[in-house]
């Protein structure tokens, strides 16, 4: 891949990270977040999150497919810091919207109400990641830097789950997600399981015979 | 000086008669094709909701005491578009979408249980059983949104008496039609069909209780429960049966659908109650739709502010325990 293609690649995939928030705006501005406007920033910001950490968990099982598709690593970073961009955003939401910047109700939500002790506790686990996401950091952490990024596994499979836990029960719209996160996470264990398997020789086959 | 008429127009080019009386279903069908083409979640807000025949006609309505003052009331979009009536899907703008298929007449509602006057009642005929109010009421959902939305109908209470129920009829159990053709996306929400609901009989015969049939002074809209529901002010909303068709008069507590599905989520009584939260969100406050984001929220009124009228219906109660 061409330096000029990663930086036109580069140009879109920012464009279209910046949708999610772009629409938003738009409507606030000039037509209307819909009925329930405090729901539609809450649920696409969420929505947004969730989406770019399984499109950046994404990109390792699909690098391993082929030598080719090497040159997907440059838009990891990217992907995830516009994650926990939009993870903040959310976070924001609730802080300010639904909490009216209340700690103490805060701090109550976070103990008793499951959804929330869930979403909070991925976007803890988020945070150090995006820290740690410059040049300097990954050099300075060496072998730790990959261990620590690991988080991610588990920030997604919260937002997943905190995702199931807001719903009213048997409402499936979290179904789709979930499907997707399930299939880049076990894509991990299944391409390492196929790279290693023992290929079957001759003679293998002569002395089954 | 001659002037040269065209010459006749052949007759090939002449517009055939069944097309021309048929030009607006061509110019529809090219504005349905236009709107699926700009994706399928914008078909509902292209297509009028409120266009079916029966849904939109005007009722005659007298004014209430019973109606709620000092509110701004919902625009009639929001009320039309934003709707949880999960027989056709589970997304707020599902019910809009797909409820047009929905045949309000002929439309009958049966009477049965323990009750002198066993009947069948037609929808006209319901419509006419006593002059029909206009009760502003708020609506609180279970999910913590609210609206202010202007009713037009009769206390339950009246249909009651006309039904004479047996002193051994302690509840009321309304049942909503469930018919997969109508309704496509019954499948799509594991309720337990059909939509179930109920009250205590004193809850029922409460003057606020309303039997509707419309809102913003026409008859209801598909999507929010044509052509009779049931309003409950002081209750979550979902304790609201749409579309019944049936009633029943019965000795023990009947069975609820949201009650079936988490009874630990749902109570039987459900009243609005901002001290007993749902097990996963708290109902301390409220979100009001069609306010702009930053003045959404408000706190939530014991019995959505019906305390006045309906709190000695619960004298005694462990309101905590019976939620």
């Amino acid at each position: 891949m061409s330096n000029g293609k990663i930086v036109t690649l580069k140009v879109l995939v920012w464009l279209a990270c910046l949708y999610p928030l772009a629409s938003l705006v738009y409507r606030a501005v000039f037509t209307s977040l819909g009925p329930d406007p405090t729901h539609t920033i809450t649920f696409s910001t969420g929505l947004a999150t969730i989406r770019l950490l399984v499109i950046s968990l994404a990109i390792t099982p699909l690098r391993r497919l082929s030598p080719r598709l090497s040159w997907l690593i440059r838009f990891r970073r990217l992907l995830g810091l516009f994650a926990f961009f939009y993870v903040s955003l959310h976070l924001l939401t609730y802080v300010g919207l639904y909490s009216y910047f209340d700690v103490k109700a805060i701090g109550a939500d976070i103990l008793k109400r499951r959804y929330v002790t869930a979403g909070m506790a991925a976007w803890f686990l988020l945070l150090p990641l995006a820290l740690t996401s410059t040049k300097w950091s990954i050099r300075k952490l060496g072998k730790n830097w990959q261990k620590l990024h690991r988080l991610v596994y588990v920030a997604a499979t919260l937002g997943v789950i905190h995702y199931w836990w807001l719903v009213k029960s048997g409402v499936r719209t979290p179904v789709t997600i979930t499907v997707m996160l399930g299939v880049v996470l076990l894509a991990r264990p299944l391409t390492t399981w196929i790279k290693n398997r023992p290929r079957p020789t001759t003679d293998n086959v002569t002395t089954s015979a | 000086m001659l002037i040269r008429k065209p010459n006749d127009i052949p007759s090939s080019e002449i517009t055939s008669q069944s097309a021309y009386l048929n030009r607006r279903n061509f110019i529809s069908g090219a504005a349905a094709a236009g709107a699926m083409a700009l994706g399928a979640d914008r078909v509902g807000q292209l297509v009028d909701p409120t266009s079916k025949v029966y849904a939109g006609t005007k009722l005659e309505t007298v004014t209430s005491p019973l109606s709620t003052t000092g509110e701004t009331l919902t625009t009639l979009k929001d009320i039309t578009s934003y709707n949880n009536f999960y027989e056709f899907g589970s997304d707020k703008g599902d019910p809009a979408r797909y409820a047009g298929k929905l045949q309000t007449r002929p439309w009958t509602v049966s009477v049965e249980g323990l009750v002198k006057n066993k009947k069948t009642f037609d929808i006209d005929m319901l419509l006419k059983l006593v002059p029909l109010e206009e009760r502003v009421y708020r609506l609180r959902c279970v999910e913590a949104w609210s609206m202010v939305i202007p009713w037009v109908g009769y206390s339950l209470s009246e249909f009651i008496k006309r039904c004479e129920p047996l002193g051994s009829a302690k509840y009321v159990q309304f049942l909503s039609l469930a018919d997969p053709k109508q309704m496509p996306y019954m499948k799509t929400v594991s309720l337990n069909w059909p939509y179930s609901e109920g009250l205590r009989m004193d809850e029922a015969m409460h003057p606020l209780t309303l039997l509707t049939f419309g809102l913003y002074g026409e008859a209801l809209p598909n999507q929010d429960g044509a052509p009779v529901r049931l309003i409950v002010p002081w209750k979550y909303g979902f304790k609201s049966a749409k579309s019944i068709v049936k009633i029943r008069f019965v000795a023990e507590q009947p069975h609820t659908a949201w009650n079936d599905m988490a009874p630990r989520e749902y109570g039987f009584y459900s009243n609005v109650n901002p001290d007993v939260d749902h097990p996963r969100w708290t109902q301390r406050n409220e979100r009001r739709i069609g306010e702009a984001f930053y003045k959404q929220r408000r706190a939530t009124l014991m019995f959505n502010g019906y305390g006045d009228q309906v709190a000695q219906l619960y004298t005694g109660m462990d309101l905590k325990k019976n939620f």
